[in-house]
């Protein structure tokens, strides 16, 4: 699959404000990612961290393993 | 409609104990404070006057408005002299009739007696004044030997200014000073040969006067005159109407001369403005009748074509086919519409439902995805609302301003007047800004701290801000403690303290002297009343929504929320930014700020829309170009919008708009986007429908239809026919029927009318049963998401790195006489101020390649490059550079980024890494586009569209 650099950024973005908060980081990643994704975003950068997810820090890589199924698109 | 006079009291209000006295023979009372003219005025009795005027202070010059007291020597001038209890006053005597007469005699024997001819003939007060002391005779001759030789300064292109006809009355000096804070006129000479001057004896244009309109709208005869007046005549009636520009919301009165617009003059009882105005608002409105124009709709196959004009049931007709195309072949979700902050509420509401409705999609979006997202994000989290917490008003109560990433005077110029008032009755300024802008030293005003920062930095001086405060114990307990979340107070309260916060540490980072930001915050958290005013040069950054967080945590640190002179004040850039966020613009929410998983919300709006609604967040605007490319993204409605000259990355935007099948443009005219749209909707001018816009207080204010659509349709028209082409019916039959159901279907707006907005001339939401006529100031007693919300802001430096081969970094902005992307203020006479982009150098880098002032410069970024001729100025530090984004010739943002704020994917417009050097002409870039853009631009002409296709 082609790697998606954007939402990889986007997501160790997202991670990196949510690392320095108190609390689960991933969950609060997570939960923004559901919140402001569009689940064609969200099923692409699930799928790549499924398929190892090279690229995005472990904070990103655990949220995104949260994320569940996105409605088909 | 009738011309809407204002009555003139005189003197401004006073707001001291009841007085009561008697002015001829009748009982008044009035404040204390209040002069007898204002009284006798506020009392039905017209006292004579022409320096005088309630918009500014009383000076007492003119020796008209003389009245006899009872008990006291002498004629005293009423505009001068206070009321008093008992006090008896006799506004009409012989004596006074005498002497006011004398008076009118000495200013009419220096004034030209060509009535008939002049421009002010029937909105005189000279003339007026003439009458009411019976002039019948002038001992003294009429040849004018002080004035009437003196030639007329007609440099402005929108107001003369005729010596001749001046009385010296200083009315327009006063309103310079005091209205606008520029001080950019004078009297010269003295005695007779006393006569007004800009600046030092320049002409007006040349000067420092801003063109506000001010002085104009002070002058009491034809002296200073609206070219408009000169050329069509005095108006015949008049419609109040609320500005098309910034954030600021001016109300004005469209005076008009049947189907002509005469002029724009600030409405005094408008809320947000209270009578002033700007260049842009008063002035900068001819593009409503510029030629450039599209009046007709348009249509083609592909970009390679040229338009074809056609009918508007074939143009909607078209545009619903290629979207009911798209949805077959590559199913709704690649379809999407964007709004502009420059479209009214109900046409906002209009385009997103349209969207979510008739394609159960979400993917909806407005510019200020672009500007102000970050805002919403971090006030709706940090205190449960997305927007600011007070009205303007409120600025008159505030001790310390701190102004972060705005420039008042150039973005929010009638704001930034009333801030200048305020700052020269003594409040204190700090500002952080990298570069100098106006308000760090100007007339009567200087920032007591200029925290001139690195771009990029902002949350790095906020959480050392935040670390004096607390390791300094200015914090103020008792707020925190009663209303706001204890734990998160704790856990912020010892991660700013950490010594890596400290100014001291930060300043490697920041570039700013530790004591500059101790010595600010120390003001900041005990100077008294202290309020924050923020701009994009807040929001837009890769931790925008941090910093907006940052601010709040700052306010409530120093419990400087809930109440007047304080809190977090965005100023909006444009009209209706915050408007088109509470339509439910955003991809994610329902109008007033509801996510659409929120399944009580959604079923609220699918009863009233009758169709299912999508629970899943939509794509936004940089998803719907990065969705294009990838090619999963088909089709655009852009209603008012021009993505392709004010997105960043202009290059991926060109490809992402290049990519799609089907672009459909609502604008004024052929703008940027348009070079990639198959479908042209023309667009009427707020001149030409009603609707509301709510500007950066919340404030909600009617637009007002004053002439018919020059295009036939008014916008919110416009989109029901597409919906309806579409298949999904809409009826509405006029704009108000939209804000009913805006009103039912959004909490914080379930008491808007257009029948109150009539009433009460507008308000501010939350408007409902808990607070019938609006909500000047939020969170008084709670914050709305219950206690406030400390969040920790921990600095991230941007990705955007200088380096060797970028070593300077760019930051962008506007300026005073243009606005966004200049399609409006480009097609006016603004352009003699602001005719090009330039870029601003520091001398020391510009020395160092060599860059003259004037010169030429190719500025080139990781992304792209443009080229630009260079200003040199110390306005900007050494290693920054700056420029605008207002014309298209110059595509600033084919030079700025993909990067973004990370919770919002608002652009990082400040912060660019470029190097700048010498250059002959237009990059490849400019030339490749501009021969684009003139091939896509082309209409076929009528006899070619009329041959038959072979």
């Amino acid at each position: 699959m082609t790697r998606p650099d954007r939402l990889i950024y986007m997501a160790n973005q997202i991670a990196s404000f949510f690392a320095a908060q108190p609390g689960d980081a991933a969950e609060g990643v997570a939960a923004h990612i559901r919140s402001f994704w569009d689940p064609g975003m969200r099923t692409e950068i699930r799928a790549w961290g499924t398929s190892g997810g090279e690229g995005l820090s472990p904070v990103a890589l655990e949220a995104v393993g949260r994320l569940k199924d996105a409605p088909a698109r | 409609m009738a011309r809407l006079l204002e009555f003139d009291l005189g003197t401004p209000q006073a707001s001291g104990a009841p007085v009561t006295l008697t002015i001829d023979g009748r009982p008044v009372t009035v404040p204390a404070g209040t002069s007898i003219l204002r009284a006798a005025a506020e009392a039905g009795t017209q006292i004579p006057k022409l320096c005088a005027t309630d918009s500014l202070e009383a000076f007492g010059s003119c020796r008209l408005c003389l009245v006899e007291i009872e008990g006291r020597a002498g004629t005293p001038a009423s505009c001068t002299t206070p009321v008093a209890e008992g006090m008896a006053v006799r506004t009409q005597t012989p004596k006074l009739a005498t002497l006011r007469r004398g008076v009118m005699e000495l200013y009419i024997s220096d004034h030209p007696l060509d009535c008939l001819t002049c421009a002010a003939n029937g909105d005189c007060e000279l003339q007026d004044m003439a009458g009411a002391v019976g002039l019948r005779e002038v001992r003294y001759g009429y040849e004018g030997e002080s004035h009437l030789g003196l030639p007329c300064d007609e440099s402005n292109p929108y107001f003369t200014f005729d010596p001749a006809k001046c009385i010296v009355c200083s009315r327009c000096v006063r309103a310079c000073d005091e209205v606008q804070g520029t001080l950019a006129l004078t009297v010269e000479d003295r005695g007779f040969g006393s006569r007004i001057a800009a600046g030092q004896g320049e002409l007006f244009l040349s000067s420092e006067c801003v063109s506000c309109g001010a002085c104009v709208q002070a002058c009491p005869t034809a002296a200073l005159t609206e070219k408009a007046v000169i050329e069509i005549g005095q108006p015949e009636r008049a419609e109040v109407t609320t500005c098309a520009y910034c954030g600021v919301g001016c109300a004005f009165k469209a005076e008009m001369r049947g189907e002509a617009l005469v002029r724009m003059v600030p409405w005094k009882d408008g809320k947000a403005n209270h009578g002033h105005s700007c260049v842009k608002g008063r002035f900068a409105w001819g593009y409503a009748t510029h030629r450039e124009r599209i009046l007709e709709p348009m249509i083609r196959a592909s970009t390679a074509e040229p338009w074809r004009t056609v009918s508007w049931d074939e143009a909607i007709a078209y545009a619903a086919s290629e979207f009911a195309r798209i949805e077959a072949a590559h199913g709704p979700h690649a379809l999407g519409g964007i709004t502009s902050s420059r479209c009214t509420n109900e046409e906002t509401y209009l385009v997103q439902k349209m969207i979510r409705a008739r394609f159960g999609v979400n993917n909806v979006d407005t510019c200020a995805r672009v500007c102000h997202s970050p805002t919403g994000y971090g006030l709706k989290t940090a205190f449960g609302t997305s927007a600011g917490t007070q009205d303007f008003d409120s600025v008159e109560h505030a001790d310390v301003i701190l102004v972060i990433g705005a420039n008042p005077t150039d973005g929010h110029p009638v704001f930034a007047s009333r801030m200048k008032r305020r700052l020269r009755q003594g409040a204190r300024l700090i500002v952080i800004d990298p570069r100098r802008i106006d308000l760090v030293r100007t007339p009567h005003v200087e920032a007591a701290h200029h925290l001139a920062l690195r771009p990029g930095t902002n949350v790095a001086i906020l959480t050392a801000l935040a670390h004096v405060i607390v390791a300094e114990g200015l914090f103020d307990e008792a707020f925190v403690r009663e209303r706001c979340d204890p734990e998160d107070f704790a856990a912020w309260a010892e991660h700013v303290a950490r010594p890596e916060h400290s100014p001291e540490a930060l300043e490697a980072t920041t570039g700013v002297p530790a004591a500059e930001v101790r010595a600010a915050a120390r003001l900041y958290a005990t100077g008294g009343n202290a309020a924050i005013y923020y701009g994009l040069g807040v929001t837009e950054h890769s931790q925008g929504s941090t910093s907006v967080m940052a601010i709040a945590n700052l306010a409530m640190a120093t419990g400087n929320i809930g109440r007047p002179g304080v809190g977090v004040n965005p100023l909006r850039g444009q009209n209706n930014v915050q408007g088109a966020c509470d339509m439910g613009s955003f991809p994610h929410e329902l109008a007033g700020y509801r996510h659409v998983s929120d399944d009580a919300t959604r079923a609220l709006f699918e009863a009233a829309w009758g169709a299912p609604l999508d629970p899943e967040p939509g794509l936004r605007i940089p998803n719907m170009l990065d969705a294009a490319v990838a090619g999963r993204f088909k089709g655009l409605y852009v209603q008012g919008e021009d993505i392709l000259q004010s997105d960043p990355n202009t290059r991926h935007v060109a490809a992402g708009l290049a990519a799609m099948e089907c672009v459909i443009v609502h604008d004024l005219f052929l703008n940027e986007t348009a070079n990639y749209a198959h479908v042209f909707l023309p667009g009427s001018t707020f001149l030409e429908k009603n609707g509301t816009f709510t500007n950066a207080e919340r404030r909600i204010q009617r637009v007002r239809k004053v002439m018919s659509p020059r295009n036939g349709l008014e916008d919110w028209e416009i989109t029901q026919k597409l919906s309806n082409a579409l298949g999904y019916p809409m009826a509405y039959d006029h704009p108000s029927q939209i804000m009913d159901e805006i009103a039912r279907l959004t909490p914080t707006f379930a008491g808007v009318s257009y029948d109150l907005l009539e009433r009460e001339g507008s308000v501010q939401w939350p408007c409902n049963d808990a607070a019938s006529t609006g909500t000047p100031v939020m969170h008084l007693e709670r914050f709305v998401r219950g206690a406030g919300k400390f969040v920790l802001t921990d600095y991230v430096p941007t990705d955007e790195k200088v380096g060797p081969r970028f070593p300077l970094l760019l930051t962008t902005g506007r300026i005073l006489s243009q606005y966004n992307v200049g399609a409006q203020t480009r097609r006016t006479d603004n352009v003699l101020w602001h005719e090009e982009d330039v870029l601003e150098v520091h001398p020391q880098d510009a020395e160092d390649r060599g860059l003259r002032d004037g010169d030429w410069v190719r500025l080139v970024s990781r992304a792209g490059d443009t080229t630009l001729r260079a200003r040199i100025t110390d306005r900007v530090a050494p290693g920054v550079v700056y420029t605008t984004f207002h014309h298209p010739g110059t595509q600033a943002n084919v030079v700025t980024t993909d990067y973004s704020d990370w919770a919002t994917n608002c652009p990082e417009y400040k912060v660019t890494a470029v190097q700048v050097a010498p250059s002959n002409g237009p990059s490849d870039w400019q030339a490749r586009y501009e021969a684009m853009s003139e091939r896509s631009r082309r209409i076929a002409s009528s006899e070619a569209q009329a041959e038959p296709a072979e």
